[in-house]
Parts: structure tokens; sequence; C-alpha cells
């Protein structure tokens, strides 16, 4: 066995991030590692690259105890990593970023350029890579640079890789030359951990899979022996068997036929909002979707298949290459945040953190903040207008605080979140996008917000939801749009269905058995 | 020996429009040789003295000090921080040699080094170990070294016998100053040390990205250390030739130089965010500054404010070049 971790624990501070994790990695294998955020993955990978220590069990190279305390001493031992984010100089030349720490020297002083160009060559064409060693790093497609830093690791001796995501940016191209370059690592014999998200890679790629949840391995079989259907259960943490509420019927889903006329100047057949043919960077591909007035739309699918990137895009945040974008009928002309919201478009981050709140500022300040022209009088915010616009959503969306000159991170998380969806409807809008509206505040807050998201839609707005939580998301919509890999791959009525319904639809078309249109 | 097994079929791949790549390459490390060359042949054709060799050598001996200080400055920089400290440890470098002048050449030449690598240590250290901006650290020994420069001299300390001391400082070769040669062994030894060592690439490597930097094996706090160091000792070296040069020690030498190097630094294509630089460029970047100064000196109707308004606006022409550059770059 090449590498091997036996009962491996760790916790940080309270949370026991990953649990008694046994895991095995054989010479020339490709072992898939999969599992939802906040699963075990990273920190599985952190343990074996030294980032962080263990606090229970022991890992194994070539059978041998080890134990690393630093990346820099499992590089050294054999075990490295190649991240998502490229690791390397992206100023640099190829060749110094082959060999940076490790530049070949005439008598230990002057670094030799010329044998330093000429064996990044031969390990570039050990990959079949036909790259210039002196081009600068940052005029190569980010797909090169990927495996530049593969044939870094390699290089340096590396016998055990870990790939994070290596696909999550690539186009196609790309994604093949990769494949090329994993097949010839297999080949050479180094044993290869590849986590990933996008299953039919996996499925292609790998020869073990082994699947995170909560920190614990929950699966971990021959990829033959583990159809989609169990790996996506596994994933998400719902046994077949498990019965789960059906959902009821309600009374919002009644919405879209009784939607109220809202006079608008564009096509009101298009709806609250019609996208068509978006794409953005490989991680939204050709994206077209409807939502009607008064109707609530689920996005869902698994980490990676680009939910908050198809949002993004939509709002403008992310400028999309092709395709178009119509609110209340009106074509957006020019994507960008501040035309998506004349237009009638609001949009409620996941990241609440840092696209979200404004953390040293008060309530009404947060709440406000998107509308100052509008309360201002000369350039002067009329206290009186602001706190009669505080004083109706902190009625409406039943906000917790003090006053309104609280600071907002004095509030909960749910209460913060009310806030934030409070700003995207100080905007007047029609449509409203909702990123894991719920994601970090407690049960309470979420039923919570779950009435004011039903509210919004029986007002005659549109809404396009996601969440990190399956059974929230089919709760919630009157329908679900589903995506896999940046593609919207289905449809499905939420009325009557459950999660379980929707888990088969998301594990792909190997394990749907007739999807309903 | 497999490279062709396995399916890895040798692929040409194309790196996007290489040719443009190349071009703003070359003008971002050499545009700055060209301003120069056609400043200097402008001037020349205005001034028919400005071209004669002890014109010229004398340009590079007045640029010579801010010369030594922009090659430390010049490796701040690339590693992505600045060191406004040395516009004053060249004042009490100054200050220092004229204290120790009496006892030789040798100690008037060691003591501002030492000193000046002595606050390079302090200024890595606190930037280094206690996280502190580099800005902050290097703006505070600014004040510090300031005061501590009066406290030793008050305004000026004539040094009463420079003997060798002035001479390497004033002495000429062929009709070419000494510290001209001075300067272009520092800058020849500068440029090799950071293009042909692992110091030198470990040093781009953290200005370009410091935490990948890290990840891939480079001691970044050592070389940061190292390299606050050497701009500190190069500051000094600076102050102790300054005042070989003066025959004193003048505690207000220097103002100014912490900015002054920066902007000659960026003239000469080096990107204040950090990783991408170049000696030769920098050096023009120091002699351009002087040939300006030289050439308002020459118009004599001229006041000196206007040297002042013409570097800017050549430091505002750089920046506006190369940050169209970097986009043109990145796009």
């Amino acid at each position: 066995m090449l590498l091997e971790t036996r009962g491996l624990t760790k916790s940080f501070g309270s949370v026991r991030a990953l649990r008694d994790a046994s895991f095995t990695l054989r010479a020339g294998e490709v072992h898939g590692l999969m599992g939802e955020n906040g699963a075990g993955k990273s920190t599985l990978i952190k343990l074996l690259t030294g980032l962080n220590q263990p606090d229970g069990g022991e890992i194994l190279l070539d059978g041998r105890p080890v134990s690393f305390d630093s990346p820099r001493t499992a590089q050294a031992a054999g075990v490295a990593a190649v991240y998502q984010e490229i690791n390397l100089i992206p100023e640099r030349s190829v060749a110094d970023n082959l060999f940076l720490g490790r530049e070949p020297r005439w008598f230990g002083l002057l670094v030799d350029r010329a044998r330093m160009i000429a064996d990044s060559r031969a390990i570039l064409a050990r990959y079949g890579l036909a790259i210039d060693p002196r081009a600068p790093l940052n005029t190569l497609g980010l797909g090169l640079q990927q495996l530049v830093s593969i044939a870094r690791v390699v290089s340096l001796g590396a016998r055990a890789v870990i790939l994070d995501e290596p696909t999550s940016a690539l186009s196609g191209a790309e994604v093949e030359l990769l494949y090329s370059v994993v097949e010839q690592l297999r080949a050479d014999g180094i044993g290869l951990i590849y986590v990933s998200h996008r299953l039919s890679e996996c499925y292609r790629l790998c020869d073990r899979l082994t699947v995170l949840r909560d920190g614990a391995i929950v699966a971990s079989d021959t990829t033959d022996a583990l159809p989609r259907a169990r790996l996506v259960s596994a994933m998400l943490g719902r046994e077949q068997a498990a019965s789960s509420t059906r959902k009821p019927r309600q009374a919002a889903a009644d919405a879209p036929s009784q939607a109220p006329s809202q006079a608008t100047s564009g096509d009101s057949s298009l709806g609250a909002l019609h996208v068509e043919g978006l794409s953005w960077r490989h991680r939204v591909r050709d994206v077209s979707l409807d939502v009607a007035r008064g109707e609530i739309v689920g996005l869902a699918g698994l980490l990676g298949s680009g939910r908050t990137e198809t949002l993004k895009t939509i709002f403008g945040a992310e400028k999309p290459e092709s395709g178009s974008v119509f609110v209340g009928g009106t074509r957006i002309g020019r994507p960008r945040p501040s035309e998506s919201i004349r237009r009638g478009l609001a949009f409620l981050s996941e990241d609440r953190r840092s696209e979200g709140v404004f953390a040293q500022l008060s309530v009404a300040e947060n709440l406000t903040a998107s509308v100052l022209p509008r309360i201002s009088r000369w350039g002067i915010v009329s206290r009186r207008r602001r706190d009669a616009l505080v004083a109706r959503y902190v009625r409406e969306l039943g906000v917790k605080t003090a006053s309104f000159d609280t600071p907002v991170t004095a509030l909960s998380g749910g209460n913060q979140q009310k806030v934030l969806i409070a700003r995207a409807l100080c905007t007047d809008p029609e449509m409203v996008m909702l990123d894991d509206p719920t994601r970090g505040i407690d049960v309470g807050a979420k039923a919570e917000v779950h009435r004011v998201v039903r509210g919004l839609a029986s007002e005659g707005l549109g809404v396009l939801v996601t969440s990190s939580e399956l059974e929230e998301v089919v709760e919630l919509s009157d329908r679900l749009v589903v995506l896999d890999e940046g593609r919207v791959t289905g449809g499905i009525d939420t009325e009557g269905r459950d999660a379980d319904d929707v888990l088969a639809l998301l594990a792909g078309p190997a394990a749907t058995d007739g999807a309903p249109a | 020996m497999s490279a062709t097994t396995a399916g890895a079929t040798p692929l040409r791949v194309q790196t996007r429009d290489q040719t443009r790549q190349r071009l703003v390459g070359l003008v971002q490390s050499r545009g700055a040789i060209v301003v120069l060359v056609v400043a200097m042949l402008a001037a020349g054709l205005a001034f028919p003295d400005f071209l004669r060799i002890g014109n010229l050598s004398d340009i590079a001996v007045a640029a010579s000090f801010l010369g030594l200080v922009a090659i430390g400055q010049t490796l701040v920089v690339i590693l992505g921080g600045f060191d406004l400290s040395v516009g004053s440890m060249v004042g009490l470098g100054t200050v220092l040699a004229a204290y120790a002048a009496p006892y030789g050449a040798l100690a008037a030449i060691a003591a501002p080094v030492a000193a000046g690598l002595l606050v390079g240590l302090v200024d890595g250290l606190l930037i280094v170990k206690a996280r502190m901006a580099p800005f902050i650290v290097t703006l505070a020994a600014l004040l510090a070294l300031k005061g501590l420069a009066v406290m030793l001299a008050g305004e000026s300390l004539v040094i009463a016998d420079p003997g060798l001391f002035g001479r390497i400082a004033n002495g000429a070769w062929l009709g070419i100053g000494n510290l001209v040669v001075v300067l272009a062994v520092a800058y020849a030894i500068a440029a090799i040390v950071l293009n042909r060592t692992r110091y030198g690439a470990a040093v781009f490597a953290i200005g370009g990205n410091e935490e990948a930097a890290r990840m891939l094996g480079v001691r970044v706090d050592r070389v940061k250390i190292a390299t606050y160091c050497a701009s500190g000792a190069l500051a000094g070296l600076a102050g102790s030739l300054l005042a070989a040069h003066l025959s004193s020690g003048l505690s207000s030498a220097g103002t100014g130089y912490e900015l002054q190097s920066i902007a000659a630094a960026v003239i000469g294509g080096v990107l204040l965010t950090g990783g991408v630089g170049t000696m030769l460029g920098a050096l023009a970047g120091v002699l351009l500054l002087g040939v300006i100064e030289n050439v308002i000196n020459q118009i004599g109707s001229l006041s000196a404010a206007y040297q002042g308004l013409a570097s800017g606006a050549f430091l505002l022409l750089a920046v506006v070049v190369q940050s169209g550059l970097t986009r043109s770059r990145a796009g």
C-alpha cells in the first residue's frame, strides 16, 4: 500500500472535522474522494499534506508510520497536493516555477538557466506538453497552469498526488489534456487522490471511490461496485429506505395561476425572469430558465454544479460571454449589477460576511445601503424617510433588533439575513434571487426566512432560490431546475415530491428512469 | 523514456498571442532605457555641452547616491514591500561616516553600512515576526533615524581631513568619477543576484504570490529579512559615500530619497504590486531623474521647482503605460 490512514481524527474547536477515517491509496491507482461541503475532504487533504496534524490515528507511507509537520516535509516524503487555485507564481516563467527553490546551479552559486530550461522541456514533454518553458506562467490558460503545477510536484518526487477539483475551471479541451496526464501518471505508478464534484468525471477516471459525509467515510468501493444512485445518497446522507415527509400542497403554490398583474413596459409573457442561453467561463453553460410572477423556482444541484455562478451571471456580477436575461419582459442590455437592480432584479449573495453586510454599520444603514439616492435630498440622507423605510421592513419581515442604530453584527444570523433580504426588497424588485438564504442560521430563523420568501411570491414577485440542503429547496419551491456541471439537465414539479425523487434526478442520466419533463 | 506511451500524445499547446506578450514584456523591462536614451539625445541637441564625458560623469556621480539606495528599494518593491527608512538612513549614514572618518576610510564605510544592516534587520523582523505593515514600520524608522542623526550631529559635522576616504568619492579615472564605477559595479552585481541566484528567484516568487511561494517551499521570512537588510546596508553605503563626497555629515542628507527611489524603480518598470522588475530598468529610472535635474540646471533661467514637475510627469507617464501593459497582458 502506497499511502494509508488508520482511524484518522481531527477536530477544530468543538467541530469534529474528521472521525476515524481509514483510507488507502495504491500505486498506479486513481482514487476518487467525494462529498459535499464540510464533509471532511479538505481536512483529510490537510492532514495528508502536513498542513494540519491529526488528533488521533496514523498515516502510513509504504507501510511505515509517518508524521508531516508541514507541506514541505510531506513533499519531501513524496506526498503533495495540487489545488484548484493555482499555487504558483503567475509573473514568472514556466521553468522558474518548475524549479523554484531547487534551481540547478554552477558551483552552488549562479543559476544555470540553460540547464533549467532544457530540464523543464524534458519534464513537460514527459506529460505530452509542448509548452515553452520560458513563457511567463500567466500567459498560459488555467488548465495548462494546473498541469505545470502537477508536473512540478511529480518532478519533485511526489508518488502520492492529490488533485483538488482539478477540472472545476477548465474548458473541454483542457479537461481532455488533464485526463491524458492523469493516464500518464497512472502508468508511471503514481497514486492519485482525485477530489471532484463531477460524477461523470469520477466514473470515467477513478478505479475506486470513497465518499465522506460529516467527517466520516460513509462509502468506499471500486467504481464498478458503487452505482451513481448509491453514491449520491451516500453523499447527501439519505438512505433510500428512509422515508421523508411528502411535500404538502402549499398555498403559495397556487400563486402562479393568480399572479397579480403588474403593469410593466416589457413583454409580460416572458414572466418575472427569462434567461436564454447564458454562458460564463465553462461554469455556466448555455443555461435557459423561466420564473413566472408569483412563482418560487428552486435551483438544485450538487456542490460545484454552478448554482451560485448561475445566479451571479444572471445578475451581471459575472460578465456572461453569451446569452440574454429578461426581467419583467425587458432585456438587460448591459449585464452588470447596477443595471440589473434598475430593471427590478434583486440578488442576495450566499456569502453574508464578505459580500453582504457592512459589519461596521448599523441595521438602518445596512438596510438602506442600496437606495440612498431615493431617501436623500441634495445628497443628504433624510433620517425621517430612512427611518420610515426601515420601520416598514423591520415590521414586515419581523427583524428582531434593539433599535435601528444597533450595529448589524449584534444581530443573530437569521436577523442579519432578514436585513439583507430587506435591503434587496428596498429596490422594489420584480424578481428576487436568493442564494442559500438560510445558510448558517438556526432552525427557527429558517422557518422565518421561508415565511418571508413565500410572502414575496404571494405578492407576485418571482423568486429563484438555492439551498445547500436538498430538502429545503424541495420544500420551498414550486418547481425545481436541476443543474449539473453548469448545465440545466432537468426540471421537476415539486408538488407531491420529496427529496428522494429529486436525488434520482441529481444522480444524473444513468440513474434516472424517465425524468419528468 | 516512455513519453509516448499511455496515450500522452504530444500536444502542441500554443501559448496565446506569444509575440504580443513578448512585446509587452520588453516594453515593461526596457521602456525606461529607450526613454532615457531619447531624453539624452534631445538634451544633447539642445545643449551641446550636455553630452560631454565630463557632464555625463557629473550626472552619474550626482545620481550615484540615489542609485545605490534604489538598488535596495527595487529589491524591496519586487518583494512586495516598501522601505521608507532609506532617506533618513542616508542622512544618518553621512553622520556616522563623519564620526568614523578619523579612524580611517574603512571605518567610515563600515560604520554606516553596519548601522544600515542593523536598521534593516529590525525593520525586517518587525515586518516578518510581528506581522506589521512595511509602510508603518519603515515610516517609523524614517522618523526615528532622522531624529537620531540630528541628535548626533546637529545640522552638520565637518570631516577635517578626509584623506583616502575623500579620494574614494571624489577621485576620477580617465575623466570618469570613481562613484560612477561604484554605481556600475553595484548594479551589475545586483542584476546577477536578482536574476541568477536562488535568492533572486525567491524575491520574485514572494512578490508574485507570497502564499504560493511559502507553499512551494520558499523560506519567505528569511528572504524578506535579508532584503530589508540589503536595503538598509545600501542606504548606509550611499550615506558613507555622500559624506566622503561632501567632506561632512549632514543630518538632512538623503531627505526625500525614500520616495525618489520608489519613483525611479517604478519609472524603470518595477511593479509597485511586486513580482516584476529589473535592475537595469531601475538604473535607467535613476539616471532619467538625474538627466532631468541636469537639464533644468542647464537652462538656468528655470527654477528648481520645474525639476519636480518634470519628474512627476515622467512618473505618471510610466505608471499610465504600465497599467495599460498590465491590462493588455491580463486580457
